[in-house]
């Protein structure tokens, strides 16, 4: 019966493509709201039945069955899913007005079409087992996202951005597909998830690890699988870059995750493995942010960062399995996963509150922004909130993440050996680190498009938008807030998710005190601002407000706008430290030196990907270099690939003579 | 009783602090000294005076100094009293401590950077630069305290490290230096700052507050205070031995903390500042020195073993 919902849903989608303009949003939500009640409603099945897993007869392919399996770790992502695809939904109402006039009722159904299918797909890929149903719905990810993210194809920037973005998804489907294939062909099994468990049990995980690893992680974004994020980001419209940053890249850690049950020996390479290679993702990712002038570019990096971070807590935790340090193993996944959702939350709304920033001002260079909070007040405090919770700071969701996983570090560092010891104090120095420099980022990002004078007329009429963009964000900040003042209700669920990996330990409620005094703590700490706010109003009201100019150093002739603090010089101090990692290019040009009365000058910096530069663009434009020469072949004229012909079957029949072939 | 008793003293200890500095920097250079509660009446001067906003600011400016504030306050609460904990004690409550003060700090950089002026965005730039710096050496002399006393609470930390073993005392003057350093520039002091510095170009936290008045800078000079105080007592947590009488361990809490106040004057008086762009290089030569703790530390635990 639900089955049958459900494949009723996937064909009515398809209606999208003949209702009016007008309707399509209430179709698409419509059909999307019956999606999410289904799936959600088996999610959170999985935890109110005794069984750990339900299982679905979805569909037969030439008589081979295609299961749908929700055990909690498909549950737990469904969830996540259902909720950042709602807010992306209900956000696009308002979003996609803007572009009414521009797109014709067929784009219009294509993009939601795609917006269900990525949905409808991603639901999937989390739920299926077998390995041909895993990598079509896989595909199927792919193919939806990429419509998604050519939404403004008269834009030339935006289909390259596409085009870069289907070719690296492919790469890592190629990956997949050679490691579902090896696996199985190796150990007799069929293709797919549960073959895996075969394979690992007699043979070394990491090489097969190895390849999965790179096939997911493209999709996540890990370091230096990540350059397709900072160009598919900004050119997708920004309802889709939050639920591209928000979900979609979360389901490249899902596959990792899913690898990581089925492997039971030699652990400690794999976790040694992914703990290094995300904090460099970590550390990097948030180095290269604060290069970035471009608010959904940096946003992108701050995804990396994220990705990270999850990596971080996933790789201790893996160590604390292979070492056998339980509470390491235990709060490192905890944690780990804790931010999957955590960073689902803050880093939609950050996306959706630029992207009404965007459709304001029209430009997503934050030099060209400023002062936007006397315009846009709520946009600003939301901003604000996604802010201060990427930044792990208390009291919001990502401190509380982060806190479990220095929890289980610290705690594992008592515990462990001098090597543990060593690999500890690598995942909490690059966390301390990445904390101060989200931070870093972040009090940048928030003063230079929020605070001060505006830069440009851009800046100047913006206005706030309409409360349909607003609401969803209201939502997101709610779910912000109640982890972090109530993080409990959210752990003990996940206890079910933890203990996939790490048997049957999870988080005792002996943590629960703990949190219990943090929350009092935050009870006071509001309190006392609160309390301070009163006072300082009965003070004033005895001693008046005066206001006057920004204190200038006496100096009131200057154009506010142009005297300020810019986003490069913010960035400039870490520059001199960094610059192999911002890579932070400058151009100008110098007076001369019998230059009396001086020309115009010019100044201009921008930053670029090292990664990008040195992994993709170099190789390319040296294969480009031999291609372009063989392009002398192609000469256009009928008689010389008439010649080509004849030679190429010349040349077959001179080798069948001579018996080579 | 330790805690309250620590909590009195602290807040009696915070107003006397930077009167003992301006009377230790005065002593030497010859000059005849203020009285040592005059920092106290210059606060209580900007109480009754008019709050003046730039036109520029938003709620933000505002908002800043209480938030500011009231991280500060809400840190003390977590100090540990030579053997006592603090009001709030949990396991992983230091983390908790340097994520609130920079709770505190984000405010206070983007309070400053509401202003649009130049000035104030250089400050802040650097407030957020420093600290992110000093971070690391915190966190790895906390680390290696936790290795050593076998608790991941401020108060389990201090109060095991003084009879575990002897060796701990191998670690504490080390110890010790770095978290004086990560004091003075977690208070944007001497050799990394100067208070007393008359050109903006050169400041880090006095330009920060720049464009604030009365109530709010009120605030922010007594949250600076607490500060001071606040790092003093988790200095002298590394030297006052738990067990002894409550009346021996105040006398030894309140004299550590003149001392160290003292020991401000005198650094203050014969150092000059770093130059500015040589700051960073400096703030990461702790962390290196907090390596070397740590290293000392998994020695001394035997279980780095050396042969």
């Amino acid at each position: 019966m639900d089955i049958l919902l459900l494949k009723f849903l996937l064909l009515f989608s398809l209606a999208l493509f003949f209702v009016g303009k007008k309707h399509q949003h209430a179709l698409a939500f419509g059909i999307q709201i019956v999606l999410i009640a289904l799936t959600s409603y088996w999610a959170v099945n999985t935890w109110l039945s005794d069984t750990s897993e339900q299982t679905f007869s979805f569909l037969s392919i030439y008589g081979h069955p295609v299961n749908l399996r929700i055990d909690y770790l498909a549950s737990f992502f469904i969830l996540i899913v259902n909720f950042t695809m709602l807010t992306g939904m209900l956000y696009a109402k308002g979003y996609l007005k803007a572009y009414r006039e521009r797109k014709n009722q067929v784009e219009f159904g294509l993009h939601y079409f795609s917006f269900l299918w990525l949905h409808i797909s991603m639901i999937l890929v989390c739920s299926i087992h077998d390995g041909y149903g895993f990598l079509m719905t896989w595909e199927l990810m792919s193919l939806a996202s990429f419509f998604l993210v050519i939404f403004e194809s008269e834009n030339k920037e935006t289909i390259k951005a596409g085009i870069n973005y289907l070719i690296q998804m492919h790469v890592g489907f190629a990956f997949l597909l050679v490691a579902f294939l090896y696996a199985s062909a190796s150990s007799n099994t069929g293709l797919g998830f549960d073959g895996l468990a075969a394979y690992f049990s007699n043979h070394a995980p990491f090489p097969l690890f190895l390849l999965f690893f790179i096939g997911f992680g493209i999709k996540a974004g890990f370091i230096p699988l990540h350059t397709w994020l900072p160009h598919a980001h900004p050119a997708a419209p920004s309802h889709v870059s939050g639920v591209m940053s928000g979900v979609m890249i979360k389901i490249g850690i899902y596959g990792i995750l899913r690898v990581l049950t089925y492997i039971h020996t030699d652990l400690l390479p794999i976790g040694v493995f992914i703990l290094f290679i995300s904090l460099s993702s970590g550390i990097l990712g948030v180095t290269i942010a604060i290069a970035q002038h471009d608010i959904k570019r940096l946003l992108a990096y701050h995804s990396i960062e994220n990705i990270g971070i999850i990596g971080i807590g996933i790789g201790i935790g893996t160590i604390g399995l292979a070492l056998h340090i339980p509470v390491l193993a235990v709060f490192g996944f905890a944690g780990g996963l804790l931010h999957i959702l955590n960073h689902s939350l803050f880093k939609s709304l950050l996306f959706y509150a630029a992207g009404n920033v965007y459709q304001q001002t029209h430009t997503r260079n934050i030099e060209e922004l400023g002062g936007l909070i006397k315009k846009m007040p709520k946009t600003a405090i939301l901003f604000l909130l996604g802010s201060l919770a990427i930044s792990g700071l208390p009291p919001f969701n990502g401190f509380i993440s982060e806190f479990l996983i220095y929890f289980g570090m610290f705690k594992g560092l008592l515990l462990g050996d001098l090597q543990a010891d060593i690999l500890i104090l690598a995942g909490f120095l690059s966390l301390v680190l990445i904390g101060g420099l989200a931070v870093f980022c972040f009090t940048k990002v928030f003063s230079i498009i929020f605070l001060g004078t505006p830069r440009s007329e851009k800046a100047k009429h913006a206005e706030e938008v309409s409360n349909s963009m607003l609401f969803p964000k209201l939502f997101i900040a709610l779910l912000i807030v109640a982890i972090g003042f109530v993080p409990t209700l959210f752990i003990q669920p996940l206890n079910e998710v933890v203990k996939l990996f790490t048997g049957d330990l999870a988080i005792p409620i002996s943590i629960n005190p703990l949190f219990n005094k943090i929350a009092v703590v935050y009870i006071l700490f509001v309190g006392l601002i609160i309390g301070l706010w009163l006072l300082r109003k009965w003070q004033q009201n005895k001693n008046n407000i005066q206001t006057g100019p920004t204190w200038g150093c006496a100096y009131e002739g200057a154009d506010p706008a142009i005297t300020q603090y810019t986003a490069s010089s913010y960035a400039d101090n870490l520059k001199e430290f960094s610059n192999l990692a911002m890579n932070i290019h400058a151009h100008k040009v110098e007076f001369e030196e019998a230059e009396i009365f001086p020309s115009e000058k010019e100044f201009a910096s921008h930053s670029s990907d090292v990664f990008e530069d040195n992994l993709i663009k170099t190789p390319t434009n040296k294969l480009l270099v031999y291609l372009e020469k063989a392009a002398i072949f192609q000469t256009g004229k009928l008689q010389h690939y008439l010649l080509y012909a004849l030679l190429f079957i010349f040349l077959i029949f001179l080798l069948t003579v001579f018996n080579v072939i | 009783m330790m805690t309250v008793i620590g909590i009195i003293l602290t807040l009696i200890l915070s107003v006397l602090f930077p009167g003992i500095i301006a009377i230790t920097k005065a002593k030497v250079s010859g000059r005849k000294p203020p009285f040592i509660l005059q920092p106290l009446f210059d606060i209580l001067r900007l109480f009754r005076k008019t709050t003046i906003y730039s036109t520029t600011t938003s709620f933000i400016f505002q908002l800043a100094p209480l938030v500011y504030f009231a991280s500060v306050v809400i840190a003390l609460l977590f100090i540990p009293f030579f053997g006592d904990t603090g009001v709030f004690s949990f396991e992983g409550d230091f983390v908790f401590f340097a994520y609130l003060l920079a709770f505190g700090k984000f405010f206070m950089i983007i309070g400053a950077m509401d202003t649009g002026s130049s000035f104030e965005g250089m400050g802040a730039n650097r407030e957020a630069f420093y600290s992110l710096l000093v971070e690391p050496a915190y966190f790895l002399l906390m680390g290696s305290l936790a290795l050593l006393s076998n608790y991941i609470s401020f108060a389990g930390l201090f109060s095991a490290l003084h009879f575990n073993t002897d060796l701990a005392y191998l670690v504490i003057p080390v110890s010790v230096y770095v978290f004086l350093f990560i004091t003075m520039i977690e208070n944007s002091r001497m050799p990394v700052d100067d208070p007393k510095t008359h050109l903006e170009l050169t400041m880090v936290h006095e330009v920060m507050v720049l464009d604030n008045s009365a109530f709010d800078l009120a605030l922010i000079h007594i949250a600076g205070w607490l500060k001071f105080v606040i790092y003093g007592t988790l200095i002298a947590n590394f030297l006052i031995n738990g067990q002894e009488s409550t009346l021996i361990k105040s006398l030894e809490f309140v004299g550590i903390n003149i001392l160290f106040a003292v020991l401000i004057g005198v650094v203050e008086s014969f150092r000059a500042r770093n130059k500015l762009a040589k700051n960073p290089q400096w703030i990461i030569m702790l962390s290196a020195l907090a390596i070397i703790v740590f290293i000392t530390t998994l020695i001394i635990t035997s279980k780095l073993i050396l042969n």
